[in-house]
């Protein structure tokens, strides 16, 4: 049985070498994905560009802005002249955000009342208006705590040391600076992994499949599991070898810190690798052409990667999606890239996901087995 | 499972065959032997069903009803068994276009079982009577077509297997060719194999010991070519040269005595019995102010059985 699958996996081996295209394919293209998400993909906001509407022309409202401009979130970009311009400049997408500084703000505020000030998101791109928002707050906290602590101290400086104050003292473990490409690169790792796995076996099996030759096979002694096995093999070989090329990558060029243990992550990466592979063959054994199978892989994969936590937390979902998330072979996974990556896991602390990848192997490899004897009749 | 013994064991032996696709009759109740050493020749026009059979000889597809044993092995129920004692040339070209020549035949030997100096030598063997001898590294898809269609003879016959089908082998091949393919076919039938080879090449029936002609799904004629020739034609065969051939035909059929027309070109094939046919065809023509340019007495040919048989068929169960 084992010297039928070593058969075919040579061929297979030997097609994909003579294929320069696929060659090219197989290394160039997980790299340059891997680069495009790790550049272009991070929760940070910065640059959000404003319009300022100052009616008061105070120094009070001048120290404002210099501070938001300070912060580096925000970059003044219209000086509006009247409300209108504000309007203007958020309906034509020129703006992110718009800021009112009413007349008398200064005043107000000298006086100890409440200065209000007014700004305007633009709601379309709601997660960089929430970040943004959440960007003001804290400057205008902490503008409006040191106006506090000034005026106090001015006025009955033996009371100062007596304002209770709530200080939050930040300790963020494993990732100590939140770097956001920290926690998106090793995800990223599992979804290249995770599409190219799905490509792969159409592309391996349909093809056969649509140039006759899988009737000459079928009429050797090969079995239908052999035959599944000959397929999923190269593919498994492809798989390993790229994720361990892009976890190199990761660390030598991204220097993201590789702290866990390299057993978990292999362990990890194998049984994700084969569950994905139980999927990548059902679509393939039960589609006719390479076109279908795709398409079918299409609707697959946009829900696997948002059910997976790779961008949306999955905490945050319905609990009815949550239910959807535990059949996702890629949540598991990136469970494991990350903890190995970010907190230098091992098995002892991540042998529930590894279970649960191989559970779904299991049933994936069996139903694809099942649907490609069904597929030949 | 192993193969029978005695006369079973090289033959093919079909039973009550029958494959059904929803209301469509694919092959309808076929039953046939072919003994061993024999070559039997499966004719018949597209879409008679002769695929569908032998995928079902194969054991690449279930049949509805009826049984089939290959080597003495029940396919139906032992698929994977009979294998081993199967070499299968497909309609389709069906090696591997991106490997050599040696490549596929080491890929499919070592899916037989074959390994080692017996791989080696059948590899050479099998290149040797593809006629690529010295170029087993040249890229299938390089070679032309009619030694890529030795290559998948040579192919299936590397593990020595008792029992060879052929579904078209030939066609799309020039008729040099086709004949050096037929003289492979025969030296293995010397050596004892059974060959089942369909075709649609009528000229390629004399190379065959036995025919087996479908139609519409069904066994219509079963013998040697020279059975069915002077078997299957009733009475004479007569040649007739006319003008509108067509409007001729349909009224030679009402003629008494004239069993079947068939238009070859541009003459009609006649098959009458006790008439003069030089006296009552000529005249029947000219009556209708058809003229007749010659009536002569023919051999019936393949062609003409062929015409018979399916157009009996046709008549009596008009295709759907």
């Amino acid at each position: 049985m084992l010297r039928r699958v070593f058969r075919l996996l040579v061929k297979e081996l030997l097609q994909i070498r003579r294929d320069r295209f696929a060659l090219i394919g197989l290394c160039a293209f997980p790299i340059m994905e891997l680069l495009i998400y790790a550049y272009a993909a991070s929760f940070e906001v910065r640059n959000v560009t404003m319009a300022v509407l100052d009616r008061d022309h105070s120094q009070e409202s001048r120290e404002f802005l210099s501070h938001l401009v300070a912060s580096g979130r925000f970059k003044i970009t219209v000086i509006a002249r009247d409300p209108g311009d504000i309007v203007r400049s958020i309906d034509s997408s020129n703006v992110g955000a718009a800021l009112q500084i009413n007349a008398g703000f200064a005043e107000l505020l000298q006086k100890g009342r409440n200065a209000p000030v007014q700004v305007i998101f633009d709601g379309t791109d709601s997660n960089t208006a929430l970040i943004a928002r959440g960007y003001i707050e804290e400057i205008v906290a902490g503008l409006a705590g040191d106006r506090l602590r000034n005026r106090l101290n001015h006025l009955a400086p033996r009371l100062t040391p007596l304002l209770p104050e709530v200080r939050l003292a930040q300790r963020p473990w494993y990732n100590r600076d939140l770097r956001s490409r920290w926690f998106f690169v090793p995800g990223v790792i599992g979804a290249i992994a995770l599409v190219e796995v799905l490509c792969l076996g159409p592309v391996l099996v349909v093809r056969e499949r649509e140039s006759g030759t899988l009737e000459q096979l079928i009429v050797t002694p090969l079995r239908p599991i052999e035959m599944l096995l000959g397929k999923a093999a190269p593919i498994f070989l492809i798989g390993l070898i790229n994720v361990f090329l892009l976890v190199a990558i990761a660390i030598a060029w991204f220097r993201l810190p590789f702290s866990g243990s390299v057993s978990a992550l292999l362990a990890g990466t194998v049984l994700f690798l084969f569950s994905t592979l139980g999927i990548s063959l059902l679509l393939s054994t039960s589609s006719s052409t390479i076109q279908q199978a795709f398409a079918m892989g299409f609707f697959f994969v946009i829900p696997a990667l948002a059910l997976s936590g790779l961008i949306f937390p999955i905490a945050s979902m319905p609990v009815a999606l949550q239910w959807l998330t535990y059949v996702d072979p890629l949540r598991y996974f990136l469970v494991v890239l990350r903890d190995t990556f970010l907190k230098g896991s091992g098995i002892d602390l991540l042998w529930p996901q590894l279970f649960a990848m191989g559970l779904l192997s299991v049933v994936l490899f069996s139903a694809s087995a099942l649907a490609f004897r069904k597929s030949l009749d | 499972m192993t193969p029978g013994n005695g006369e079973d064991a090289g033959a093919i032996r079909v039973e009550g065959l029958t494959k059904r696709f929803r209301s469509f009759t694919a092959v309808d109740n076929v039953t046939l032997l072919v003994r061993r050493g024999e070559v039997l020749g499966l004719l018949g026009p597209n879409g008679a069903g002769k695929s569908t059979l032998i995928r079902m000889l194969c054991g690449i597809m279930r049949p509805t009803a009826g049984c089939v044993h290959v080597a003495g092995i029940n396919v139906v129920e032992h698929a994977e068994a009979v294998r081993q004692h199967l070499g299968y040339v497909s309609q389709k070209f069906s090696l591997y276009d991106d490997l050599t020549a040696a490549e596929n035949l080491r890929l499919f030997g070592g899916l037989y079982g074959l390994g080692g100096q017996a791989l080696v030598a059948r590899v050479q063997w099998a290149l040797a009577i593809s006629g690529l001898d010295g170029k087993g590294d040249v890229l299938t898809r390089d070679l032309g077509g009619g030694l890529r269609r030795r290559l998948a003879l040579g192919c299936a016959m590397l593990h020595r297997p008792p029992i060879l089908i052929l579904d078209e082998p030939t066609s799309g091949i020039d008729p040099m060719l086709r004949r050096q393919f037929w003289e492979l076919i025969h030296q293995f039938a010397a050596e004892g194999v059974t060959a089942l080879v369909s075709t649609h090449y009528l000229d390629e029936a004399d190379y065959c010991n036995r025919l087996a002609l479908m139609s519409a799904g069904r066994l219509v004629a079963l013998g040697t070519p020279h059975e069915l020739r002077y078997a299957a034609a009733r009475g004479d065969l007569v040649r007739v040269e006319c003008d509108a051939p067509v409007r001729a035909a349909e009224m030679l059929k009402a003629v008494p005595g004239v069993h079947d027309v068939a238009i070859f070109g541009n003459a009609l094939h006649v098959s009458i019995t006790n008439m003069e046919p030089e006296a009552a065809l000529r005249a029947s023509l000219e009556a209708r102010g058809i003229a007749c340019m010659s009536i002569e007495a023919i051999e019936p040919s393949l062609e003409d059985v062929f015409a018979q048989r399916l157009g009996s068929d046709s008549r009596e169960e008009p295709a759907d």
